[in-house]
């Protein structure tokens, strides 16, 4: 039993498959969780991550049905995430509405929205072209999976560097942190904390737009009203899991990933699980991984706290 | 100075309008969404009053879809109230339907007793689900936002578990047919009493949840146990100054909310209603009760008692959906139109915050 269990890792480490399936779901994870990292660096907890990338996949299939150009399908998605995220930032940041009740009815409204538009239009998609990166793309097992993806995929290459880029070295991301960790300070020496608080969700919205847009044209190939299913939230965990770190929270992705592409590449190597405990193993796992590090990590000073001036 | 004061009714008909408003305007977005998919948005107002009201026996099915939707919103509101936020309702609810449907076979004692055992596991599950949360947060410092939510998927996984396990929840093969993963069906006498009142049939569940919210409502503005709860809630730090140990009030909401979803469960099971599995467990049983129950416990914003008519409106768009497909118009546009109305509920008060503020900034100033 044991020596099978092992066997099975084994056999699941050694198969490239798992690696280029553990590649895409922490890329699509790192897309929303990039985004919601600098949300959170700002003070928001914010579940609407879920609905932006399902928002976002709706509109890049949108706007491929139209259009047919997956570039222009690319950036439907993070118009769509950016309209969510313009609805979560202005009710919950200039109208001072709870963020969570924002939050999770938008998510219930996206889903809803997105099913019923789905049955009415029927976007059709396509995956996008495959870019094979010459030599990169021949490392054994992670050459294909992080160098022969298709073209959405390396997107995040790029995004990942500029997230940190922006929130380490430039001055809105000296102030946007300042936010999250004392907006008193912040708005007493000049800044306007919801503003940047607003801005960081939009950054959010972009991003998991982006990711739900990859999904649609790096992963899936079409849309369906499930094809988030609920990764957004573990999106939302890494970031926890990370201690509020842009590297721990890629880390978390992966780890996350990991899991998700475990449940996938140990049924089709034949093994028999039982498929309850693999369908909840990438939730158990986050949730594992939270009670693990959660308590060691310190939070933003700020998180999930509104700002009101004057009001502590 | 005087700008800061404004008499009562003025302000309850801002309030009035406000919401008037905000209502209006979800209802013709999601009107003008229906037109724009090519559909027309007459029919479908037909359909949702025919579902839910006007044809013979939907009233009554209704309040029995309205009852689980009121109990989950209940205990959200006792959750809420102490600045915990609760939103695996979902899940807490589906456990406590499994763990009422497990232990009310297992004691089977004799009938109407048994009813209140099943309702009593019920809540059990639900707050042992709620619990597990309730213990990342406390122990290992889990935002309960999170651990709740994907303690959903797992709770849906874990009774899926039980239903594929003869010894745990799968119905004997000759009482189920070829189909598989169900329970097996509550005897006859294990149910609750839907007495029939002008050709409806009222399940007693809808006198439990009203009731309940009735006793919360009160539990919680005039009893120590509610004060304190709303001090947690309102002002962490002074609570635990004031020797009201976070941990234990808090953990104690937590827990009571997911007893309520799992109340709620429970009621499903034995209360029957076509839409809930026929007095018997199924996978996915609980059919989104748990995430309207929270909407519903959102737009009454923490007040029990304004959440018993929600629960109602929210149960009709429900029961009316299903007729709304006969129109050509795809049945879920009853949740956009939820989505829309619990978004445009937010804003109304929040607008008056806002307002109140600035007033009161206003008449600071001045007195300077």
């Amino acid at each position: 039993m044991i020596s099978g269990f092992f066997q099975a890792v084994v056999d699941i480490a050694s198969s490239e498959s798992t690696y280029i399936n553990g590649a895409l779901f922490a890329a699509f994870l790192a897309f929303a969780a990039s985004g919601e990292w600098v949300a959170e660096r700002a003070g928001t907890l914010n579940i609407s991550v879920e609905g932006m990338l399902l928002g976002g996949a709706f509109t890049s299939a949108i706007g491929y049905d139209i259009t047919e150009s997956v570039l222009i399908g690319l950036f439907a998605g993070v118009l769509g995430g950016l309209i969510i995220a313009g609805v979560q930032a202005e009710m919950s940041h200039r109208l001072s509405a709870d963020q969570f009740v924002v939050g999770l009815t938008l998510n219930i409204l996206v889903f809803g929205l997105a099913g019923f538009l789905d049955n009415e239009l029927e976007p059709a998609t396509k995956l996008a072209g495959r870019w094979n990166i010459p030599l990169l793309s021949d490392i054994p097992l992670v050459g294909q999976a992080l160098f022969g993806q298709r073209w959405p995929f390396y997107v995040l290459y790029a995004l990942i560097p500029f997230t940190w880029w922006l929130v380490f070295r430039t001055r809105w991301g000296l102030e946007l942190r300042s936010v999250g960790e004392n907006p008193q300070s912040a708005d007493v020496s000049g800044i306007d904390v919801n503003k940047r608080r607003r801005q960081s969700i939009y950054y959010a919205g972009a991003t998991s737009g982006l990711g739900g847009a990859f999904l649609v044209f790096g992963q899936v190939g079409l849309f369906e009203d499930s094809i988030v299913g609920g990764r957004g939230f573990i999106a939302i965990a890494a970031v926890i899991f990370g201690g509020w770190t842009l590297r721990g929270t890629i880390a978390g992705c992966v780890i996350f990933a990991g899991a998700l592409s475990f449940r996938l590449s140990i049924q089709g190597l034949g093994y028999e699980v039982n498929s309850e405990l693999l369908q909840s193993l990438p939730f158990l796992v986050t949730l594992f991984g939270m009670a693990l590090f959660a308590h060691r990590v310190r939070a933003p000073g700020a998180l999930a706290q509104p700002f009101v001036r004057g009001l502590k | 100075m005087t700008s800061a004061v404004v008499s009562p009714r003025v302000r309850s008909g801002e309030w009035f309008m406000l919401y008037a408003l905000s209502i209006m305007a979800a209802l013709v977005f999601s009107a003008a969404l229906v037109e724009a998919t090519g559909g027309d948005w007459h029919p479908v107002v037909n359909a949702l009053l025919d579902g839910s009201l006007r044809r013979p026996g939907r009233w009554g099915e209704t309040l029995g879809t309205a009852a689980p939707m009121l109990l989950v919103a209940t205990g959200t509101i006792i959750s809420s109230k102490a600045g915990l936020i609760n939103i695996g309702q979902e899940g807490q609810l589906f456990v406590g339907a499994a763990f009422a449907t497990y232990f009310g076979f297992l004691l089977g004692g004799p009938g109407p007793l048994n009813v209140i055992l099943i309702l009593v596991f019920g809540s059990i599950g639900g707050a042992l689900w709620a619990g597990v949360a309730a213990g990342l947060k406390f122990w290992r410092n889990v935002p309960e936002v999170l651990s709740t939510l994907l303690l959903v998927t797992v709770a849906g996984q874990l009774v899926a578990y039980g239903l594929s396990k003869p010894w745990l929840l799968l119905a004997p093969l000759a009482d189920r047919g070829n189909r598989n993963q169900v329970s097996v069906q509550l005897a006859e006498d294990n149910r609750l009493p839907r007495p029939e009142i002008f050709g409806n049939e009222i399940p007693l569940a809808v006198v439990l949840g009203i009731v309940l919210a009735i006793v919360v409502s009160f539990a919680l503005s005039r009893t120590v146990w509610g004060f304190k709860l709303r001090m947690l809630g309102r002002n962490p730090r002074a609570a635990q100054r004031s020797g009201v140990a976070q941990t234990r009030y808090g953990a104690s909401a937590l827990m009571l909310s997911g007893a309520f979803a799992g109340l709620a469960g429970a009621a499903m099971l034995a209360g029957g209603g076509f839409a809930f599995g026929n007095y018997q467990l199924v996978p996915g049983f609980s059919t989104s009760i748990g995430w309207t129950g929270l909407l519903v416990a959102l737009v009454a914003r923490e007040k029990a008692l304004v959440a018993i008519p929600v629960a109602f409106v929210f149960a009709g768009l429900r029961t009316g959906s299903s007729f709304v497909g006969a129109t050509g118009v795809e049945g879920r546009i009853t949740d956009v139109i939820q989505g829309f109305l619990v978004l445009a509920l937010l804003v109304p008060p929040a607008l008056m915050f806002l307002r109140d503020r600035r007033r009161a900034r206003a008449a600071a100033t001045e007195r300077v």
